[in-house]
């Protein structure tokens, strides 16, 4: 068997050993790293990313990609604080209801765009990230929603804890559960990936190939709205450029994971791995002391060799189909 | 309705035919926004004024004009953002450290072709992977390159002749107007009048049987992606003068406006068809908009809105009027 073969087979051992590996080396630099407060922190950082990773996964399963992720949810972040800033007596749930309900008619939208309008993914998301984040800016006329003007309740959504994990520890799990389940047990989620993995069989097997593009777009929405309640309720600030960029960490978790960008093939457990690297990486880099200008170029770079390595192992796993077949 | 299959080598001419281009509809929209303005302004409509607010949009029209070839390959380049901040970047860093300004200049240009090259020779070599996802990780490395340079600094305190690219004139025409004008006028010839434009087209409809035809594909892909970085080099100029300073997050948002330009010129975002001319009247229809809902202060966060919106449906557009779209396409 190739090499490249084999590590297609063990791609979620392999991601593994290799987190094994990195934080051994930054623990053996840095002894802060593996202490408990630290994975706390990281997990809590990690969270937001992880869920939005299993939104854009189901997107780039289907040959898509989604730009306007980081503006959706400032825009949902936005909307949910200047709630509570104005009815501060307002039930946490309620705000993080709202934000969900504003970031998944943000997806929808986006995904009648792309569904129905057959605008390409690519173009729909960048048109709307831009009109989503300049909604941001309107609806809050530039100005911030500082830390005080948030109610105790609201910012303790972040800060909360049952069972000693933090709360948004807690929401990144029951996600990923009900992902799990959804992706693997039911027949709209294995439809998704027929759809990414062969658009036109799918359509003669009678799966409508726009109602599940339409569907992860608003599910990856849904998630963004989450996201941003969160995202706000964490750094207890909401302002018109919040998480500008994210979308690449959230894409570059996914490529990490092993999420093909040709669509048709992802995994929850490799998101999963993939967003805890860049995790460790985001947490890490500053306790070795790399510049912080160091690390949008590091965090590139990675994208790419995750995305070549794909290919790479890819063409070996072809390959080796090919010589099965002639034997 | 049933279009007509027999494919000539010159269609007979139409005058019907010849006032349902895309681009009557640019020209038409042009003189709404140029009316729009002169309604909303008293100041707007001014001969002076109209020539100089060419001056405020040209700088990234020049990534435009290689970014039609791009689009009509059926490929995006969406790192150029970055590659204007890189090339700027290095070249203010080079001067600062004592290099000869326009040696400086010379070597920004030649980044900025590397940084193209480089996105060309990642697509061709790994044809699995589409240039959305190499445009997008390498638009992540150039900027956080341009980062390492310079830090959160400014760097600036050009010599005085450098400010002539942005705001000096030649015969009472901005200088840029007289560059942007030249090179469009290149590239319409590379499209339109050259086999090199021909074989952009036959890739663009059909990649595999221009490569069994012999087209060189992969050496097309990577001049087209090559020229694109160069000319976000020269954006980079143009940009750096006009400002006199350059910080690492220059330019940002850039390769929205120029998609949305290249798009709303009526360039098939699937690749094959548009014409230059239509990118290039979309270039002043989208410039004069945003520089008359400047004059009435507009916010920048509406101008975003209304350039995404402006994108969305110049795509949409064409999929909604009837007979064209799905029922194949019209060349």
């Amino acid at each position: 068997m190739q090499l490249s073969a084999k590590i297609a087979k063990f791609r979620e051992l392999g991601l593994l050993g290799f987190i094994v590996v990195l934080s051994v080396f930054i623990q053996l630099r840095n002894p802060n790293f593996l202490t408990l407060e630290n994975i706390n922190d990281l997990l809590t950082n990690t969270a937001i990313l992880s869920i939005l990773a299993v939104g854009m996964m189901l997107v780039i399963v289907t040959r898509g990609i989604d730009l306007s992720i980081g503006a959706t949810l400032a825009l949902s972040g936005m909307i949910a604080s200047m709630t509570v800033k104005a009815y501060p007596s307002i039930h946490p749930l309620l705000a993080i209801l709202e934000g969900t309900l504003v970031g998944t008619v943000c997806g929808a939208l986006l995904g009648v765009l792309v569904a129905r309008g057959g605008v390409l993914p690519i173009i729909a998301t960048l048109g709307m990230m831009n009109v989503y984040r300049g909604l941001t800016f309107m609806v809050s006329d530039g100005k911030w929603v500082s830390a005080h003007e948030m109610p105790d309740s609201f910012k303790g959504i972040a800060t909360g804890s049952a069972f000693g994990i933090n709360t948004l520890v807690l929401i990144a799990i029951l996600i990923y559960v009900v992902m799990f389940y959804f992706v693997n047990y039911t027949r709209t989620g294995r439809q998704i990936y027929a759809v990414g993995s062969n658009p036109e069989s799918a359509q003669i097997s009678g799966i409508s190939n726009a109602r599940i593009l339409w569907l992860v777009y608003t599910i990856m929405g849904g998630l963004a709205g989450l996201s941003g309640v969160l995202w706000v309720s964490k750094f207890a600030s909401a302002q018109g450029d919040t998480a500008m960029g994210y979308e690449m960490s959230v894409i570059a978790a996914c490529v990490l994971g092993g999420v093909s960008i040709a669509g048709g093939s992802g995994k929850i457990s490799g998101v999963i791995l993939g967003s805890i690297l860049l995790g460790i990486l985001n947490n890490a880099l500053p306790l070795i002391d790399v510049s912080p200008f160091w690390q949008t170029a590091i965090q590139g770079s990675i994208i790419l060799v995750a995305v070549i390595v794909n290919v790479l192992v890819k063409r070996g796993v072809d390959r080796n189909h090919l010589l099965r077949r002639s034997i | 309705m049933m279009e007509q299959r027999v494919i000539l080598s010159r269609r007979p001419f139409s005058w019907k035919r010849f006032f349902l281009q895309w681009e009557w509809m640019l020209v038409i929209l042009f003189f709404l926004v140029q009316a729009l303005n002169s309604l909303l302004s008293p100041y707007y409509l001014d001969a002076d004024n109209l020539r100089d607010a060419t001056m405020t949009f040209l700088d990234k029209a020049f990534i435009v004009l290689p970014m039609v070839l791009v689009m009509i390959l059926g490929d995006i380049d969406i790192s150029v953002a970055s590659t204007v901040a890189l090339s700027s970047v290095v070249m203010a860093d080079l001067y600062t450290m004592g290099v000869p300004m326009p040696v400086a200049m010379v070597i920004a240009l030649l980044v900025g072709s590397l940084c193209g090259f480089i996105n060309g020779l990642l697509i061709v070599k790994f044809k699995e992977l589409s240039s959305v996802i190499v445009t997008l990780s390498t638009m992540i490395i150039y900027r956080g390159i341009a980062y390492m340079i310079l830090e959160d600094q400014a760097a600036g305190k050009f010599p005085e002749w450098f400010s002539f690219l942005g705001w000096g004139y030649v015969g009472g025409v901005p200088f840029i107007l007289i560059v942007f004008a030249v090179f469009a006028f290149a590239f319409t010839l590379l499209l339109h009048r050259t086999t090199f434009g021909r074989y952009v087209y036959a890739m663009g409809n059909n990649m595999t049987a221009s490569r069994f035809s012999g087209v060189q594909v992969d050496k097309i892909r990577i001049i087209v992606f090559t020229l694109t970085g160069l000319f976000a080099a020269v954006t980079a100029l143009f940009l750096t003068s006009r400002m006199g300073s350059t910080r690492p997050n220059v330019a940002t948002g850039y390769e929205l406006d120029v998609i949305a330009m290249v798009v709303l010129g009526g360039i098939s975002t699937s690749g094959g068809r548009g014409r230059m001319i239509g990118a290039i009247l979309a270039v002043f229809l989208v410039g004069y908009l945003r520089y008359g809902l400047g004059l009435v202060n507009v916010p920048a966060q509406l101008m975003l809105v209304i350039i995404g919106l402006l994108l969305v449906f110049a795509v949409l557009m064409p999929k909604l009027r009837p007979g064209t779209g799905k029922s194949g396409r019209s060349v």
